[in-house]
């Protein structure tokens, strides 16, 4: 019995989210008294010890040029087959693209209960009950899992990482390696950018900017504050920003530790997406617009006056 | 060519979330409920597109669930599909429901499989996956493209920070999201051909739950809003520095 994390990284480099399965996962096997390991698929050009000083014990790594590109079925079989092998009883994985892709399936080989985003420590006292996001966001649902194994994927920016300093070794693990089942034709990544599901700052426009032209404000913001930009619905129906940037019920679900929107009127649908935000500031020269009241902090007034001179009292606090 | 779409019934986005009996159950008194926008403006529109180019192909609609989601699949073959089957089992564990779309599926020889991104209800984003796995195809998630040539397709699909273009052969289980199609209105000729479309109720397979919802909660409501005059941005960075600590 113990808890394996499956580390993603993006080219060969650890990610925020998988510090945070990573803090989980250990948290969630002291609370179990058990440990927790680590399983990394491909080469990783970071320290992966580095994942000691988040709890974790033995990272088990399986090197390969094949691994460059997450095939689903051939990691199910893999992750599946060390799950049998370390004997684990708790998979853990971040509920991002990757995460999505991979834990049902493995879930279904190991006749596993699964529950995807969860957003808080398991109660284990008594069975085994997850605190997951239900409604997009505007509820939880606490879930029972009565299986022997459990696979879990974590809601980025849930769980604020614990340092619990372990030595970590990385010891490699030999399973069989099935073939690829799809053929990867192209990869376009966006680079650069910070990735809206991990930013801790997003700055979002909506309709109020009344067009694709005027966003230079919402980019001079999000510069300011190394934040990621995104956009309402409406925004992204008219093309004036890409769709990946529509945050919202039907869009991009997050939870940012501030949430800056900007001439958005706060639609049900929208606030689904945005309002497990920790901080949620809305500028708005509608003081009707239903966003105030999901709002920590507003100002009334025009964006166009308002936001510029955010932007700069920002920078003058950051020189101080 | 044979597709099958999976359909799920979903409260509608506007629907105000609450729970009654002591907070086990989702209230849904006076909720309107709709087809889970992922499975209908991007799985079944994509399919109804893939047999609007090719007359040949046979599009399925499947749902699990109980008598009440007879409306919403009547509603989904009013924009296009063939024949429509409901299981006839309520369940609010994902493995339940894959196991018996994947029973149904096995024997139908499906070459494609569809299913919307996630639920707008439980968000649980397995479904496809658990098909898959279960019939031992390959999955490819959050799919934005579609294209088909006769031998392979070509999926474009979200990945961590980016997309990925795949080839792959069929039969495989292609989760769908925004880019694979637009938003449909059924026409009334449409809604007319839905009402005599076959709707076959299928008995479920014999399955244990492995999970099951204990009880729900609803966020705790916010303190309410501080506003700051628009004059004074320097008192909102300091508050979001020096109170809020974000910045």
């Amino acid at each position: 019995m113990s808890v394996l994390i499956f580390i993603d990284h993006s080219d060969g480099h650890l990610k925020k989210a998988s510090f945070e399965v990573a803090s989980f996962g250990a948290t969630l096997a002291k609370q179990m008294n058990t440990k927790a390991n680590a399983l990394v698929l491909g080469n990783v050009f970071d320290d992966l010890t580095q994942l000691g000083n988040y709890g974790i014990n033995k990272i088990y790594q399986i090197q390969s040029d094949n691994f460059n590109h997450v095939d689903v079925k051939m990691f199910t079989s893999l992750i599946v087959q060390v799950v049998k092998q370390v004997d684990a009883s708790v998979v853990l994985f971040s509920h991002s693209q990757t995460g999505k892709a991979l834990a049902p399936g493995v879930a279904v080989k190991l006749n596993a209960g699964l529950v995807t985003g969860v957003c808080d420590l398991p109660k284990t006292n008594e069975g085994f009950i997850v605190k997951k996001t239900v409604f997009s966001g505007k509820a939880f649902a606490w879930v029972s899992v009565t299986s022997p194994i459990k696979v879990l994927t974590l809601n980025p920016n849930s769980f604020s990482v614990q340092i619990i300093n372990e030595n970590a070794s990385v010891e490699p693990i030999t399973v069989p390696i099935p073939n690829a089942s799809v053929q990867v034709a192209a990869t376009n990544k966006v680079t650069g950018e910070v990735p809206l599901s991990e930013a801790d700052i997003v700055v979002s426009g909506g309709r109020g900017l009344k067009g694709p032209e005027n966003w230079g404000i919402i980019e001079d913001l999000a510069h300011a504050l190394h934040a990621a930009t995104a956009c309402s619905r409406p925004v992204a129906d008219a093309h004036w920003r890409p769709h990946h940037e529509h945050v919202g019920q039907t869009g991009v679900q997050i939870a940012p530790n501030l949430y800056i929107a900007i001439g958005i009127s706060g639609a049900i649908q929208h606030l689904a997406g945005v309002n497990r935000s920790k901080t949620i500031v809305v500028i708005n020269k509608d003081p009707e617009a239903p966003f105030f009241k999901a709002a920590d902090y507003g100002i009334v007034g025009d964006a166009f006056e308002v936001v510029p001179k955010l932007t700069a009292a920002i920078k003058e606090m950051q020189s101080k | 060519m044979k597709i099958l779409v999976c359909i799920s019934k979903t409260p509608d986005t506007t629907a105000k979330i609450a729970f009654k009996n002591n907070n086990t159950q989702f209230e849904d008194a006076g909720v309107q409920w709709i087809i889970n926008p992922y499975d209908e403006w991007y799985a079944l529109v994509k399919a109804i597109e893939l047999k609007e180019k090719d007359p040949s192909i046979v599009l399925h609609l499947i749902t699990v669930g109980g008598a009440d989601c007879d409306a919403i699949i009547r509603k989904a073959l009013a924009l296009g599909g063939d024949e429509a089957f409901r299981v006839d089992v309520e369940s609010d564990d994902s493995y339940v429901i894959a196991s018996q779309i994947a029973a149904f599926a096995n024997k139908g020889n499906y070459d494609l499989i569809f299913t919307g991104k996630e639920t707008i209800d439980y968000n649980g984003s397995a479904i496809g996956g658990m098909i898959a796995a279960l019939l031992d195809l390959p999955y490819l998630s959050l799919s934005t493209q579609f294209e088909w040539n006769g031998t392979e397709a070509k999926v474009t699909r979200e990945i961590e920070g980016g997309e990925e273009v795949d080839l792959v052969r069929l039969p495989a289980v292609i989760s769908c999201q925004k880019g694979m199609a637009e938003q449909r209105i059924p026409n009334m000729r449409g809604i007319m051909a839905a009402r005599t479309k076959p709707l076959k109720v299928i008995t479920p397979i014999a399955v244990n739950a492995l999970t099951h919802i204990v009880t729900y909660e609803l966020p705790p409501a916010k303190a309410g809003v501080k506003l700051v005059p628009a004059d004074d941005v320097a008192g909102l960075v300091k508050l979001l520095h020096e109170e809020a600590k974000v910045i």
